[in-house]
């Protein structure tokens, strides 16, 4: 637990350090002519105050006592974790294969293989979202989903709808 | 009387079939998505918040109301039934409201939690429509300086009344405020904070995204950790002998049913507070006064009705603020702003004037929500009591494609996907370790007005600081922000003078 404490507050400390060296691009001082801070201004003394915070958190963990339990349970960090990764690899297919193959690639995922429903769950449930996406956000709101490759398929329901 | 007027004008609007057919629908999706373990209002408003485009942005913001509503009325459902709070909210429903379950009177602590709802929701929705017009009449007078001042008091009531680690609310503040001046400088127009050099932050960083982040995939991954196997439901039924039963009993405790509202109405108005607070202090002191005190956490129905009251007028009172003077008293609060300020419709005084038919289609709606939940929560008792069975990971893989595709729906860019998945992982981290999301939000929300309220104070004043405690209004808001920013210390000073009189303990 005292470990991950420390592990977040030192990584916060270093996005406002990141932050900080950002800001500087524009004038952070004071300007005499208009008054007030340049546009660099604000978000470098916020940052330099979580900078401070951060620091504080950080130098707190070493006089306290180890917090009881631990950051991760192990049995469960796995589930987060491929969580996480089935994740990234949607978003990351999404604008290749399009969003009606990543989506139900990725509910099939969760429902048969992480979730372990019965095919009378799985099935549905991966068929029925997508088509409800279609129609809601691309028929109803107009809003187009990202298709990759799968574009030219579209164009006959393109043709029908619009 | 000109605010009847104005509320008749309002009802006119919200009577509307499209608008009547919104609260309904809006209540619905509330009370399932606040009975849902670990999805409480903040969640549905950011999750639902972009497919609400299908309709006009007025009648979208009275969406978004019901789903704050609904879901305050349904917290209790799995407060009851599981033993789970639906909602951080629900927390003090089940104290009294598991253990009547357990002795086999689920029906009438849903029926007693939901007319509690109702009486709390109403009770404070008469003091909002009061309360409102003066306020916005007051904040008319506001110039940048007080903006300014308020913005801060706002966060430092995070810090003094927050309750979490007074360095980890500090880091959310600062890093909500930073990541809102990603973009054009507001004054000079010049880009900065372009991380990367990725031209997806030219734009800035969404209210959204950060919402769609933090309490739709953070939260998701919170709610694995937590929770793999759906926990036991209590069966209930509900009969009208029972609801009869019920409303009789609720007839003895309207002493505990005002207090409740009372107090939760002006506790929901401080943006540190809010519907969790305001629901144990409720609950504390209906049992210190109460008759029947000593059964409390043994089943007793005040028990149930106290919180219940509380957090649901809590919420009303957080969308005071929000409306007048374009503060929010609450996360989801935060997020209607935003989707406000989405739809130009900025809340302020201003609105009030500008467009009244809107304010007060929306102060309306609140009437025809609490009827329609209250009604809709006892007559879907028997649906909730199934879908309270689906498993969580049907519930958490649907949650997940919602959040990408309404991540991607309004601004139709993957780099804001790709932000959604990295504040979706920090917030799941940062939670974990303590560190509180709600100033995120809000400071994320109010931190363009913070910028541009001090920097304009500052050039009209050239450069003089003392603007700020000079003028009357934003020298007591600045005088109360140092109040509640020296408050943890002051808690401690006095501790630490006690211990000193009192060294034997």
């Amino acid at each position: 637990m005292l470990a991950a404490d420390r592990l977040i507050a030192a990584a916060l400390m270093a996005l406002s350090a990141y932050f900080m060296w950002h800001a500087t691009v524009l004038p952070i001082g004071w300007n005499g002519e208009t008054g007030g801070p340049g546009g660099g201004g604000f978000p470098f003394w916020l940052s330099a105050i979580m900078f401070a915070a951060a620091c504080g958190i950080l130098l707190k963990t070493f006089r306290s006592q180890a917090r009881s339990g631990t950051f991760f349970d192990l049995s469960m960090v796995r589930s987060v974790l491929a969580v996480v990764i089935a994740l990234v690899v949607t978003i990351a297919l999404m604008p290749i294969v399009g969003t009606y193959i990543a989506l139900p690639l990725f509910l099939f995922w969760y429902l048969r293989i992480f979730g372990r429903h019965s095919w009378a769950v799985t099935v549905p449930i991966t068929i029925l979202t997508p088509v409800f996406l279609f129609f809601f956000f691309e028929v109803t709101v107009k809003i187009l989903l990202p298709k990759g490759f799968t574009e030219p398929l579209f164009f006959p329901l393109y043709a029908f709808f619009f | 009387m000109e605010m009847f007027a104005h509320l008749a004008d309002g009802f006119a609007t919200s009577l509307s079939p499209l608008n009547i057919l919104i609260v309904v629908l809006g209540v619905t999706a509330g009370l399932f998505i606040g009975a849902m373990p670990g999805l409480g209002s903040v969640n549905g408003v950011a999750i639902v918040l972009p497919l609400t485009f299908v309709v006009p942005p007025s009648s979208a913001i009275i969406l978004l109301a019901a789903i704050y509503y609904g879901a305050m009325y349904g917290g209790a459902i799995s407060s009851i039934l599981l033993g789970i709070p639906g909602a951080s909210t629900a927390v003090a429903t089940t104290f009294d409201g598991r253990p009547m379950a357990q002795q086999g009177k689920a029906g009438l602590a849903l029926i007693a939690a939901a007319v509690a709802s109702f009486v709390g929701g109403t009770i404070s929705v008469i003091l909002f429509t009061l309360f409102a017009a003066p306020l916005a009449d007051i904040a008319l007078k506001f110039g940048p300086a007080e903006e300014f001042a308020l913005v801060l008091m706002a966060f430092t009531t995070f810090v003094g009344l927050g309750g979490d680690d007074i360095l980890k609310t500090i880091v959310m503040i600062c890093l909500g405020l930073v990541l809102s001046t990603v973009g054009l400088d507001l004054i000079s127009g010049q880009p900065r904070l372009i991380f990367f050099d990725q031209p997806g932050f030219y734009s800035g960083i969404s209210f959204l995204v950060l919402a769609i982040g933090v309490y739709g995939i953070g939260e998701v991954l919170y709610t694995i950790e937590t929770s793999k196997t759906a926990p036991a439901v209590t069966p209930a039924k509900i009969t009208l002998k029972e609801l009869g039963l019920g409303l009789r009993e609720m007839n003895k405790l309207w002493k505990t049913m005002t207090m409740g509202s009372v107090l939760g109405f002006f506790v929901g108005m401080l943006p540190a507070a809010g519907a969790t607070p305001a629901a144990l202090m409720s609950y504390g002191i209906a049992k210190s006064t109460s008759k029947t005190g000593r059964t409390f956490g043994k089943g007793n129905i005040e028990g149930v009705v106290a919180p219940e009251t509380a957090n649901n007028a809590a919420s009303t009172g957080s969308l005071l603020p929000m409306l007048t003077l374009g503060i929010p008293g609450s996360p989801t609060t935060a997020l209607l702003l935003g989707g406000m300020v989405m739809w130009g419709l900025v809340p302020g005084p201003m609105l009030f004037i500008e467009q009244p038919d809107f304010v007060w289609g929306l102060i309306s709606s609140l009437y025809t929500a609490n009827f329609a939940a209250v009604a809709i929560n006892i007559a879907l008792i028997p649906l909730f009591v199934w879908a309270l069975r689906m498993p969580f990971t049907v519930l958490c893989a649907l949650v997940l494609v919602l959040c990408i595709v309404g991540g991607y729906a309004p601004s139709q860019k993957m780099h804001d996907v790709w932000l959604i998945a990295g504040f979706g992982v920090g917030g799941y981290l940062m939670r974990k370790a303590d560190y509180p999301m709600a100033p995120l939000v809000l400071a994320l929300v109010l931190g363009p007005l913070m910028e541009k309220s001090f920097r304009q104070t500052l050039i009209a004043e050239r450069g003089d600081v003392f603007a700020f405690i000079e003028r009357p209004l934003s020298g007591t808001f600045m005088a109360l922000a140092l109040l509640f920013f020296l408050l943890p210390l002051i808690n401690y000073l006095v501790k630490g003078a006690k211990r000193k009189i009192a060294p034997a303990e």
